[in-house]
């Protein structure tokens, strides 16, 4: 099975295609996803992932590459729901549901209107055997940025997840900050709407960051590894997505929370196994 | 000098935190700001950092204090910070380099030389390779203030950093910030435990949303403006030498 895909692999140049795309979307994703989590953004994640459909038909219709439209209705989401949580006394989980369900509603309707040229069910649930060559490099580009800005601004990253406090008192700009690792998350979301779809980026933000989280103790570590474990899970959704004509999307995030389930039990320092073992030793 | 002036701050849901206080506090003092719950001591600080909306100046040594935050080193109430966060402890006093660093430098051999020794002079140079999460709640205090210590920072903001913690940590601390303050450094210090003062400060604030008093310790610790924050008959026995 494993050679076929190999023999094929090398003949063919959309697989080729899916490979590079799978790889580049896990080690995003799973970069982006360790600061999410650590920040405790990941529903924010969510929400801009499915909110980016508007962009993206709005795009389709007047005939402008999806990616800028779905950029600015990311960006609007992660807006609104900032404004909504400071100038109201709504809940800042509230905010979140309201404002990107009503954008998700209304790319819903828009992908309709737009029919002749997108499938609804390849955005929401992703294919990645049908990557163009566009996309491909839409997602190097994105997979370009966010190393060069992690590894840039890595020490401003840290310190403010860790200590905003710290942070903003000695003059950094925190809230500018915020707004940038948001823009960041809304490339990476349009990068993997092909891969793994609007509804299941969510999943490869965060089941790959929270794995490396149980298995490590600094911070660089954790990217390291998420980004890892994030290209393993593409790459084994690839390959049966392939093989077996299963959705890609639906295979990665079964994948990815596979191996969150084995770092939940066996992780050395955290891990229920290894907690219930010590435990009956006492 | 640190000048204070006029400084109010109104949270969102108009309570009034802190009112028209002006106080300014000597280079090289060691200083505690006082007062009972709610008083404004923590917005004192947060205020004449300019991290909650404010009204009023305040400067250091004639220049406004936004253009030199990076000589400030700030240690909020540790219940804040994520002890689960993949850090370690070295890497936690590493922080304190940043401020001098800029944008984007990362530190080098020179800034980890700076958190080892930091890390000594607290007395946990073996934990430096523990996650934050391991230690008790002295120890990371301890760690933070080695990471004040590894800043460098010529205003030193710490706010209530001995509540909760063992007496060996607070030793520890009261040794390093009395060093501090030799070398010149301005420290002030939220505090709410009155027995020490006598023996901690070089000087006292004492706040009630208006500044009710300022200045030496024995001048500020007069039963009557005791009584004018605290009631009557309220404690009295400063600790001193």
């Amino acid at each position: 099975m494993l050679g076929q895909f190999i023999s094929d692999l090398m003949n063919y140049g959309f697989l080729q295609n899916a490979l590079i795309t799978s790889i580049i979307v896990g080690v995003t994703s799973g970069i982006i996803g360790s600061f999410i989590t650590l920040k405790g953004m990941s529903l924010i994640g969510d929400a801009i992932s499915h909110a980016v459909l508007p962009g993206v038909a709005i795009s389709y219709m007047i005939g402008i590459n999806f990616f800028s439209g779905a950029v600015v209705a990311g960006l609007l989401t992660a807006l609104g729901i900032n404004y909504l949580d400071q100038n109201s006394r709504i809940k800042s989980d509230s905010a979140i549901g309201i404002v990107f369900s009503a954008f998700f509603a209304l790319g819903v309707i828009l992908i309709q209107k737009a029919q002749s040229a997108i499938d609804l069910t390849s955005i929401l649930f992703g294919n990645v055997l049908t990557v163009s060559d566009a996309n491909r490099h839409i997602t190097m580009f994105v997979g370009a940025t966010v190393i060069l800005v992690v590894v840039l601004f890595y020490k401003e990253l840290l310190i403010t997840t860790f200590d905003p406090t710290m942070a903003k008192a000695y003059g950094l700009p925190v809230k500018m900050i915020n707004y940038g690792i948001m823009i960041l998350l809304t490339l990476v979301s349009v990068a993997s709407l092909q891969t793994v779809g609007v509804i299941l980026v969510v999943s490869l933000l965060i089941t790959p960051a929270s794995t490396a989280y149980l298995l490590t103790s600094s911070l660089s570590k954790m990217i390291g590894l998420s980004a890892l474990l994030g290209a393993v899970a593409a790459v084994i959704g690839l390959y049966f997505s392939f093989t077996y004509n299963l959705p890609s999307g639906a295979i990665i995030v079964l994948a990815a929370s596979a191996m969150f389930v084995l770092a939940f039990l066996f992780s050395p320092k955290q891990g229920l196994v290894w907690q219930k073992i010590k435990y009956n030793h006492k | 000098m640190l000048e204070i002036k006029n400084l109010s701050v109104t949270y969102q849901n108009n309570v009034k935190a802190l009112e028209d206080v002006t106080v300014t506090v000597p280079s090289g003092k060691l200083v505690g700001i006082i007062g009972p719950n709610g008083a404004g001591k923590s917005t004192l600080l947060k205020g004449a950092l300019g991290m909650v909306d404010k009204s009023g100046s305040v400067s250091f040594n004639g220049q406004p204090i936004d253009k030199i935050q990076h000589e400030v080193a700030y240690v909020e109430q540790k219940g804040n910070l994520d002890m689960d966060f993949p850090i370690t402890v070295l890497q936690t006093v590493l922080l304190g380099t940043y401020p001098k660093l800029g944008w984007i430098k990362r530190p080098g051999k020179k800034e980890k030389e700076a958190a080892k020794e930091a890390l000594e002079r607290v007395g946990m140079e073996e934990f430096g390779s523990r996650q934050i999460s391991e230690l008790s709640g002295g120890q990371f205090q301890r760690v933070l203030l080695a990471r004040t210590l590894a800043q460098d920072a010529k205003l030193i903001f710490l706010d209530e950093p001995f509540s909760g913690i063992d007496i060996k940590s607070e030793g520890i601390i009261m040794e390093q910030l009395f060093d501090l303050r030799d070398q010149g450094k301005t420290i002030l210090i939220v505090h709410h435990d009155l027995t020490k003062v006598g023996q901690y400060f070089d000087g006292l604030i004492l706040l009630n949303q208006k500044l009710i008093a300022s200045g030496k310790v024995e001048d500020v610790m007069t039963d009557d403006n005791l009584a004018k924050v605290f009631g009557e008959g309220a404690f009295t026995d400063i600790g001193g030498n």
